[in-house]
């Protein structure tokens, strides 16, 4: 048996049983990440020897003890690099542990590796990165999706038991569909977002990437909690996301909103996720129509919202304190243009040129106030949706991975690859991406991602629906061939 | 005639809270230490920190929009004020926008916060200075130009700031001093601040503008800066406006510009022409939820403290005292402390403020030495009136006994024992010295009795020193004047 196929639940059970150490488990991971990792590219640096101490002294009986978790470059692990995949953080070392870290190595859980994403989390194919390239596990000339890639990628490929990677408008979510894993964003608050390099403050959720859904419950059991170094963490208690996990869909209503099955997606996703919900029909839930309105309108709120809180939260990489710093500079407007101009690459730019305009006075009432307004309409079309079912069921994205190269040049069309996910974070509940089948395209095989999406604060039974269909289907168990 | 001039001043105070930590993270508030050693990843706006806020200042800007008789929000919400300076850790300040913590309220003027030397000539006795608002934000770093580059010290990014904005209300110099008096006063009543203008605690920026008098539309406004004493203000000021009204009686104009006050050559200059307003795009903070200040507020207001005023009022009514002593005393709530402690302790509440506000005052001052600084203890000071007044040492050897108490700290009774002070009464050890002291000084005695009476002094003044002072002096003269007569 190949330690690092293993999920983090059988893992645990040979560790506990004696069978195989920490140590033994860090080592099958790194051979494997020494084999494939040159081809997926899905990490950009390791602490080894760190980790190999952490391993030897790993008490196992602890919730994760001893067990390796991979995480975005966009999360501080205190000494590790942390560059949000960006020029102007290159070179620079996280002074300070995020609360999740801590609360993963409280767990007894060794951090371990440092995964590429698109920079500053800003993109959904990972192409955005200034710093490597990522590629999808089931074909490498394909993208592992974004802003998580790298994230979703080692995971897919056997080269991380589970990583952490963070939410905005799908970052979790899309990637995981794409690379055939399971991604969990949970309710925005959930996860203390203390130690995670902001993109959109209000909207960005930490969450993991796992092989099952029992691991995905496993981990936010650990990750979960109110935290006094985040304001906007929730009060809610914590509880056993595990609890649920096992038990039937009797009763169970599922919602299919009319919104997000139309015309342009692709007909072999669409056709996939159309047998996954007549799976969970046989599996006694009931499933209804519903809408969710002001749909259509998301996209748009969501680059204004997302925008404006990114132009004021990467204002502060400016080369004054740390990152990078242009040479031979004249003054301190110099500096400030000159490093920033240098360091950040296209996509962060337009995003900060966005939001500085949709801030900007005279047309802060046209763009920013009127997009809180529709935020709050969204957030009113999914607690109208709640009030009749348990959770929303359709495509994680439109489509599956595409050809690295193919969107570059063309924002927009990249934006939309995050349709069906952005909505979740403007409303501020819970999602899960899990796979549910595999299209045919140009001779690839590639995965389809199902979305479930559910109520604040309803990630037990999120997980306990998941569960039910992962559990009496075989697509979680397929491997890409590296 | 030449056209008469009347100045409008609008005032910004930034007031730093006298909290133990920052306002958004658990940093220290020190004045003076090591450079940047009060950091950390929040204050220094590192990546993925997150800012919490610190109840307590808000809980003492709500005391001061208390204090000052403003509207408290109920709600209250922060916002991002975006700018790029190297001393903004972040590059956008964390403030608020269109929901402040306070609004309207005022600044009483009294008489005493008045420059000395305006006092006499009060154009507006009892005013009120209007306010706009009083916000809440965080302070930035403090920048220290070298020649060629520029530290950067953030223990200060951080700590919570008070900005307090008045109406467009103040006519003088005389005024703006007297409104940033008043108001530092009520400031450190309430225990929200130091309010100590050379150390920072309290920054001033004034608007200032001038118009013929009859006119109502307001003249060119025009900023100024780094003011570091309130004298400075009234200083800087009073040049400002002479030389507005210099340019417009020479038929010149002036532009809307930011000027800075040099203390040392005593005029301001230019430092920024304003060419539009900045646009700070400002928006809700979205690391911070609203805060509902309903669940404070009951115990802020038991907070509140009386204030100057009040106090002034109820020493005249309750003690009996004259309204500038009260005023005096009521000036400084450590010094109105020390004298309502001592009032306890003696029946002679007037002669008690005389000693406070004559003997102790000026020993201080002497001294160099504030109220809380003094070794000799409310208590102890009534006791010594007390020992005075009983007759046990007269008034002159209360001060000297009140020289050593300042001195060594110890009660006037140890050092009356000490010293062998108490007074003679004994009548007939009196006499006795009387009759030695008209003995042998034959020429006074002659000079008296040809109706020079004042002669009595100089005996007087022989029995006193034979009694080594220790006699009471009203009794002496009785004597000497029946043995004389």
């Amino acid at each position: 048996m190949d330690l690092h196929t293993l999920s983090i639940s059988a893992l645990q059970t040979r560790l506990r049983s004696g069978e195989t150490t920490p140590s033994a488990a860090l080592e099958a991971l790194e051979s494997r990440i020494a084999s494939v990792d040159p081809k997926v590219g899905g990490y950009l640096s390791r602490n080894l020897l760190r980790a190999r101490q952490e391993a030897a002294a790993a008490d196992v009986s602890l919730p994760l003890g001893g067990i390796p978790i991979a995480i975005k470059d966009v999360i501080n692990v205190q000494g590790d690099p942390c560059t949000a995949a960006s020029k102007i953080l290159q070179g620079y070392t996280a002074s300070y542990n995020a609360t999740v870290i801590q609360k993963l190595r409280a767990a007894g859980a060794i951090p371990f590796g440092r995964l590429n994403m698109d920079e500053f989390a800003m993109g959904s194919s990972t192409e955005n990165s200034a710093l490597q390239r990522t590629s999808n596990p089931w074909d490498l000339t394909r993208i592992p999706g974004g802003s998580s890639g790298g994230s979703a990628a080692v995971v897919a490929a056997d080269e991380a038991f589970a990583s952490l990677g963070s939410d905005t408008g799908g970052s979790i979510r899309q990637p995981a569909a794409l690379c055939g894993c399971v991604g969990l964003k949970p309710t925005y608050g959930r996860v203390s977002r203390f130690g995670l390099m902001a993109f959109a403050s209000s909207l960005d959720q930490i969450g993991p990437f796992t092989k099952t859904v029992e691991d995905s419950a496993r981990l936010l059991n650990v990750l979960a909690g109110k935290d006094p170094m985040d304001s906007t963490s929730l009060e809610a208690p914590t509880e056993d996301y595990t609890r649920l996990l096992g038990r039937d869909l009797k009763g169970i209503k599922l919602g299919m909103p009319k919104e997000y099955f139309i015309e342009g997606i692709d007909p072999q996703v669409d056709a996939t996720v159309r047998a996954a919900i007549r799976h969970f029909e046989a599996l006694g839930a009931e499933i209804v129509e519903v809408s969710l309105p002001h749909t259509q309108y998301a996209v748009a709120v969501y680059y204004i919202i997302a925008t404006a809180e990114a132009s004021a939260n990467l204002a502060r990489y400016d080369g004054v304190r740390y990152g990078h710093r242009a040479e031979d500079l004249r003054n301190i407007q110099d500096l400030y243009i000159r490093s920033r101009s240098e360091g950040f690459g296209e996509e962060v730019k337009r995003r900060i040129i966005l939001g500085t305009y949709v801030l900007s006075s005279g047309y802060y009432d046209a763009y920013y106030l009127r997009a809180q307004k529709v935020r709050t309409l969204i957030r009113q079309d999914f607690e109208a949706a709640f009030k009749k079912v348990d959770a929303l069921i359709c495509p994680t994205s439109p489509e599956v991975a595409f050809k690295i190269g193919d969107r570059s040049g063309d924002p927009l069309k990249m934006y939309l690859a995050d349709i069906f996910t952005i909505a979740t974070n403007l409303a501020g509940n819970c999602g899960i991406s899990l796979p549910c089948g595999f299209a045919q395209m140009e001779g690839s095989r590639l995965p389809v991602g199902l979305q479930l999406l559910g109520d604040s604060l309803q990630e037990a039974k999120l997980l306990q629906i998941a569960h039910a269909y992962e559990s009496s289907t075989p697509w979680h168990k397929e491997r890409p061939v590296l | 005639m030449a056209t008469r001039y009347i100045p409008t001043i609008g005032l910004e105070v930034h007031v730093q809270l006298k909290t133990r930590s920052k306002m958004f993270c658990g940093c220290p508030v020190e004045y003076g230490a090591e450079p940047n050693s009060h950091t950390c990843p929040v204050c220094l706006g590192y990546p993925g920190a997150l800012p919490v806020m610190n109840e307590t200042a808000l809980r003492m800007t709500a005391l001061t929009g208390l204090m000052l008789n403003c509207k408290i929000a109920e709600v209250c919400k922060f916002d991002r004020k975006n700018y790029f300076y190297p001393d903004m850790p972040k590059n956008y300040q964390i403030s608020q926008y269109d929901r402040p913590i306070c609004e309207e309220g005022g600044v009483p003027l009294h008489d005493l916060a008045y420059p000395k030397d305006a006092q006499k000539a009060i154009q507006h006795p009892g005013k009120i200075v209007k306010l706009v608002r009083i916000h809440l934000e965080e302070d930035v770093a403090k920048s220290t130009h070298f020649e060629t580059s520029t530290g950067i010290d953030f223990n200060r990014a951080g700590t919570p700031l008070m900005e307090i904005v008045s109406e467009p209300d103040i006519d003088s110099p005389e005024e703006a001093f007297a409104y940033l008096s008043a108001l530092q006063q009520i400031l450190v009543y309430g225990g929200v601040s130091d309010a100590d203008m050379e150390k920072g605690q309290m920054r001033c920026d004034c608007n200032v503008s001038v118009r013929p008098e009859g006119t109502t539309e307001l003249g060119t406004k025009i900023e100024i800066k780094n003011m570091n004493t309130i004298s400075g203000v009234r200083r800087a000021l009073a040049f400002e406006i002479e030389r507005q009204i210099e340019v417009l009686s020479k038929g010149g104009s002036l532009a809307q510009e930011t000027r800075r006050w040099d203390d040392g050559l005593g005029q301001t200059s230019l430092m920024r022409i304003k060419e539009s307003a900045h646009d700070y795009r400002y928006f809700p903070e979205p690391d911070l939820l609203p805060v509902d200040t309903r669940v404070f507020m009951e115990e802020v207001r038991k907070q509140r403290p009386e204030l100057p005023a009040e106090k002034r009022e109820r020493f005249v009514q309750s003690y009996g005292i004259t309204d500038y002593d009260a005023a005096v005393l009521a000036a400084d709530r450590a010094l109105a402390d020390y004298f309502e402690l001592a009032a306890r302790g003696t029946s002679k509440p007037k002669a008690l403020a005389n000693w406070i506000l004559n003997d102790l005052l000026s020993a201080l001052s002497d001294a160099g030495e504030t109220i809380r600084e003094c070794r000799v203890t409310a208590a102890q000071l009534a006791a010594l009136l007390s020992i005075i007044d009983s007759g046990t040492i007269n008034a002159g050897q209360g001060k000297a006994v009140f020289a050593d108490m300042l001195r060594t700290g110890k009660d006037a009774t140890v050092i009356v024992e000490e010293k062998g002070l108490k007074q003679e009464s004994d009548l007939g050890a009196i006499e006795a010295l009387c009759q030695k002291s008209i003995d042998a000084n034959p020429k006074a005695v002659e000079e008296y009795r040809g109706g020079k009476t004042a002669s009595i002094n100089f005996l007087k003044g022989q029995v006193m020193k034979l009694s080594q002072g220790k006699a009471n002096p009203a009794i002496v003269g009785e004597i000497l004047a029946r043995l004389l007569g």
